[in-house]
């Protein structure tokens, strides 16, 4: 009972009016305390996030409402040597997608491609290279739009997530295909460029750096310094208003020392031919020009190299991708024998001592044939340059050795690089006994003196190693070529030759041209000014493939000549080398107007045109009317695109190494110059009919 | 004696001018909010409050007999509602929060919230005294609140349900019953919590949780919400970006800169200042809330006044802390600031309630056992 009770008085405690209210009063009191305490809870957390933390917040809401867009720089000009522009900049309307922003990049860029009437090859590159966007990465629709299509895209973006219109810059190329080679191109930074600089820049939708060339090499002098536009968006992103705009700071130009319009000619001049012109300023070194052809058009790359196009390419044998100045190798010819003259009159030969041609020379049990079959009769050192005689290389190149001529051609240039603003030169090959057996194991023969001495066998040049050969021949100093113009410069120092044997190797040249020699019709149309000159037919297979002048291309001779002018005075040098032209024939009519241009820009102009008649067009004409034809043809299914452009120049390097090397290595035989290899200037070219037997002249075995 | 007319100076001022000022206030930044644009939510916001004032002032003319007659009925009524809502939305095939009467979409489980505070004041009020400690003070009460609170939980509306389930604990917590059963529930809550947390709540629900915990793991989908509002009451500083210049609501970064986060939207604009002058009025009319309790006579008074103070209370500090970030994104408005026609009703019903019962301490001399 008592325990019973117990527990009820403690399970119910008594319970009135009076200990109820007073619960209420005690229970509303905690909850009235409880709500001022989460009240000073709620006050101290808004001076919390307001007051200490505003500073934080305050950054944050002004990130979120103002987006800072880079403005691409406008990129500095290239300049030509009178300040005239052979890269500038075009303003125009554009427009990029940024695919990683787009909802149906497929069906978005399908739609722009409409808006635009793009042409199916060039919408099909565009849907390739957005679906192998990464990240951030904008990809070029188009540039060059008119304000129309411009303003269609801009009514529409608010359905168009990801697709950027702008105006903005392009880069610009008065005379594409000609300056292709030396100046290179602009495109878009690949994943890859942005991996290595983290640059925000490179990933702003139309900005392009440099892909190849002095493009490429002055990246930094060229790029500028972006601007900025700040301006306030919404959530959604729709801009609300421009808050600032910080102009961009142009580039720095970079003047060069080519001259536009020699270069511009000399490309246009080489025509269907593929090949290159390398003109210097004698005293000073000046490129003045550097032509290869074929080329691209490096207007039609800035928003990547369209996979018709680059297949287009590709598939040409003369390899319009190759900068033949500095990456084709060329047997140099006949146009090596000034130098190696000079190595003779070095080594004390006297210019006057003579040797009889016959057709030919014996040396041990062979018998080495001059081109002229019939024989130039007593040859001495003027009469070797000008009439090109083999026999008289031959017989004085056995007495003097080949260290001593491979010791005059790496100082003419041959076998160097030099220093210019360029991603890579090929050095070419300037044979000698060290290395040939270091090279293939084999000591030196005497075959291979032969046929060095006459630019054949292992002899490997560039057009740029001929041209500073011919400049150094003309001034006897030590000229080194450049690209950039800066201020004066010392004058070279002296090659130590001396001034009677350069006096007397430049009269010979001239006599090549002007005189008795193999170049008659090299002699420039301008009163007063005598060009020299040496020719050179350099023969890529034995005589018994091709006759060199007809066939199959890729077995016709290659066409050399080096040349300076005045040859007394000599003020430009240059070389022409044109790949499979059949003969120096096909070379020294180039450099004969080319040089002609500088001293009569209108005469030399007037023969252009006429050649260009026939050509259809000038260079530039014709590579789009070539595209057209293949694109039509290909349609839009190409062959599959590298990767990046690197990639494409890696391999087009690749192949122009495989290709010198294939070269080089068909010099280890016995060289048999092709009868009629050296057109003279009578225009009889001598009888075919060989007074030497052709005794073990297949024989490389040694 | 004074100027000012007598049934002027009856009316509880101490509360109604920092209402009024507020509501004013509410009206500036709705009309900032609303672009600019008095029509957008501003003019509304003000013409509910002056209608809903109107029927507040008709309520203080109601007698307490008739408020008790009325209590079972009209919870039955809101509940029958409650019934009818869920039965349309699944036939619907749907969550459906709302009942179309035609002339107005009525939300019947916010009528629940002043409603389960009428009913458990008229249960309290008139169960005998001593049976407050037995599980007869107990049971009924329970069911009482459960029920309306499952049928929202099934809409499913966690915010509200929590506001009516609070306003049944607070009146309950009131009316006397023992501090043990408390103390013992809170622990279960403690135990049960985790698990109704990983088996009751919808996935979008746990996920505010989780979100709320760690904001930044998910900074462009819920945490977006929270993170947005810090920035918007943060940027504002000690006075704020100046009136209509609040660039995270006018940009649109903060989401439901009119509703749900217009604390946050007042802040960007008003600051520090802004704020306080919020919680400030809050205080005011609260503490007089609960003084009108106090000043009762009777139990059934007190416990609808304390409950009705309870229910506004809950709003705000869940509606305030969801957008300062202590609390996670649960669908709660902020009374008299907020736009939107049934928060202001039902915030209006419990003023309407508090303005009643203050009518009746006036009216009857203080009694202990009057009841």
């Amino acid at each position: 009972m008592r325990l019973g009770r117990a527990r009820r008085a403690r399970r119910r405690p008594f319970v009135s009016a009076t200990t109820l209210d007073s619960a209420f009063s005690r229970r509303s009191f905690a909850i009235g305390t409880a709500m001022g305490g989460i009240g000073a809870l709620l006050a101290g957390r808004l001076a919390w996030l307001s007051i200490a933390q505003n500073e934080k917040y305050q950054l944050e809401s002004e990130s979120n409402r103002v987006n800072l867009s880079l403005i691409p720089p406008r990129r500095g000009w290239i300049l030509d040597r009178d300040g005239a522009p052979l890269a500038s900049n075009r303003a125009d309307f554009r427009v990029d997608v940024v695919p990683e922003r787009m909802a149906d990049a497929q069906a978005t860029v399908a739609k722009l491609g409409e808006i635009l009437a793009l042409a199916p090859d060039v919408l099909a590159d565009v849907q390739k290279r957005v679906a192998g966007a990464v990240g951030n990465q904008p990809v070029e629709v188009a540039t060059g739009l008119d304000y129309e299509q411009f303003a269609a895209i801009s009514v529409r973006l608010p359905d168009m997530h990801g697709v950027i219109p702008q105006r903005g810059f392009s880069r610009f190329y008065p005379t594409g295909p000609s300056v292709g080679h030396l100046i290179g191109y602009v495109g878009p930074a690949n994943a890859e460029e942005y991996a290595r600089d983290k640059n925000p820049l490179l990933i702003t939708p139309g900005y392009k750096i440099g892909k190849d060339g002095l493009e490429k090499q002055f990246e930094r002098r060229l790029r500028g310094v972006p601007g900025a536009r700040r301006v306030e968006v919404t959530a959604a992103g729709r801009i609300v208003r421009e808050l600032e705009t910080r102009e961009d700071v142009q580039g720095k130009p970079i003047q060069l020392t080519i001259d536009g319009p020699l270069q511009d000619y000399a490309a246009r001049r080489i025509g269907l031919e593929s090949g290159s012109v390398v003109m210097l300023d004698c005293e000073t070194g000046e490129m003045l020009c550097m032509a290869s052809m074929p080329s691209f058009d490096p207007n039609s790359f800035s928003a990547g190299i369209g996979s018709v196009e680059y297949a287009m390419l590709r598939d040409d044998e003369r390899v319009p991708l190759r900068n033949k100045i500095l990456k084709g190798l060329y047997p140099p010819g006949s146009t090596v024998k000034p130098m190696v003259s000079m190595a003779f009159l070095k080594e004390g030969l006297d210019p006057k001592q003579t040797v009889f041609c016959g057709g030919g020379l014996r040396v041990g049990n062979r018998v080495f044939r001059c081109w002229k079959r019939g024989g130039h009769g007593t040859v001495d050192m003027a009469k070797g340059i000008y009439q090109s005689c083999d026999v008289y290389f031959y017989h004085f190149a056995q007495a003097i050795g080949m260290d001593p001529i491979a010791a005059m051609a790496r100082r003419c240039g041959m076998g160097q690089t030099f220093d210019l603003p360029v991603a890579s030169q090929f050095f070419g090959t300037v044979p000698d006994p060290a290395w040939k057996l270091k090279k293939y194991d084999r000591p030196w023969a005497s075959f291979d003196t032969v046929n060095a001495t006459i630019g054949q066998g292992y002899m490997l040049a560039n057009p740029l190693q001929l041209a500073v050969m011919a400049a150094r021949i003309a001034t006897g100093r030590h000229v080194e070529p450049k690209l950039v113009k800066s201020g004066k410069r010392a004058p070279f120092a002296a090659a130590d030759f001396s001034p009677e044997h350069v006096a007397l190797v430049r009269q010979a040249m001239s006599d090549v041209v002007n005189g008795p020699g193999t170049a008659g019709r090299a002699k420039l149309p301008v009163p007063e000014v005598l060009m020299a000159g040496k020719t050179g037919t350099a023969q890529v297979v034995g005589l018994n493939l091709s006759d060199g002048k007809s066939g199959p291309w890729k077995y016709r001779d290659h066409g050399l000549f080096i040349f300076f002018a005045p040859f007394d005075r000599p003020k430009y040098a240059g070389a022409v080398v044109i790949e499979h032209g059949g003969g120096s024939g096909a070379a020294y009519p180039i450099a004969r107007d080319v040089m002609t241009f500088l001293f009569d820009p209108a005469k030399a102009l007037d023969a252009l045109r006429g050649f260009e008649e026939g050509w259809g067009g000038t260079a530039q004409q014709r590579l789009a009317t070539k595209y057209a034809a293949y694109a039509a043809a290909a349609g839009i299914e190409a062959a599959p695109l590298p990767r990046s452009e690197a990639d494409i120049f890696a391999r087009v390097d690749a192949e122009a190494r495989v290709q010198a090397n294939r070269t080089e290595q068909q010099g280890g035989r016995t060289f048999e110059p092709r009868p009629e290899a050296n057109p003279v200037s009578t225009g009889t070219i001598p009888g075919a009919a060989p007074t030497v037997p052709a005794a073990g002249a297949g024989g490389n075995a040694m | 004696m004074s100027i000012v007319p007598a049934p002027v100076a009856r009316q509880p001022w101490r509360m109604l001018i920092p209402l009024i000022a507020l509501v004013i206030f509410g009206a500036l930044v709705l009309y900032s909010a609303g672009a600019g644009d008095w029509n957008r939510y501003a003019t509304s916001h003000l013409i509910r409050f002056g209608v809903f004032l109107v029927m507040a002032a008709i309520m203080t003319q109601l007698r307490r007999e008739f408020v008790q007659f009325m209590a079972y009925p009209a919870y039955v009524v809101v509940l029958i509602m409650l019934i009818a809502v869920e039965a349309i939305g699944f036939v619907g095939g749907g969550a459906q929060r709302w009942l179309d009467l035609g002339f107005i979409q009525l939300q019947p489980s916010e009528l629940m919230k002043p409603a389960i505070v009428l009913v458990l004041a008229r249960f309290y009020g008139a169960l005998p005294h001593g049976l407050i400690p037995t599980w007869r003070a107990l049971v009924p009460a329970g069911a009482i609140v459960a029920f309306p609170m499952a049928l929202v939980l099934l809409q499913p509306d966690l915010g509200t349900a929590l506001a009516i389930g609070f306003g049944g604990v607070t009146v309950m917590f009131l009316a006397g019953l023992p501090l043990t059963w408390f103390v013992g529930a809170g622990a279960a809550a403690a135990v049960i919590a985790p698990l109704a947390f990983f088996f009751g709540l919808h996935e979008y629900q746990q996920k505010r949780v989780f979100v709320f915990l760690d904001p930044e793991s998910d900074p462009l989908g819920d945490g977006y919400h929270i993170t947005q509002s810090k920035i918007a009451i943060g940027s504002g500083g000690g006075f704020g970006k100046g009136f209509g210049e609040g660039t995270q609501s006018h940009l649109s970064y903060l989401p439901e800169p009119h509703t749900d986060f217009v604390f946050a939207t007042m802040a960007e604009e008003w600051g520090f200042a802004g704020g306080l002058f919020v919680l400030f009025v809050f205080a005011m009319v609260l503490s007089w809330g609960l003084s009108v309790a106090r000043r009762s006579k009777d139990r059934f008074a007190k416990l609808l006044a304390a409950g009705m103070t309870a229910t506004i209370f809950f709003y705000v500090a869940i509606n305030l802390m969801m957008v300062m970030g202590l609390a996670p994104v649960v669908g709660i408005p902020l009374p008299f600031l907020s736009h939107g026609g049934s928060s202001m009703m039902t915030n209006m019903i419990c003023v309407g309630t508090l303005m009643m019962v203050n009518v009746w301490n006036r009216r009857a001399p203080r009694g202990g056992l009057t009841a």
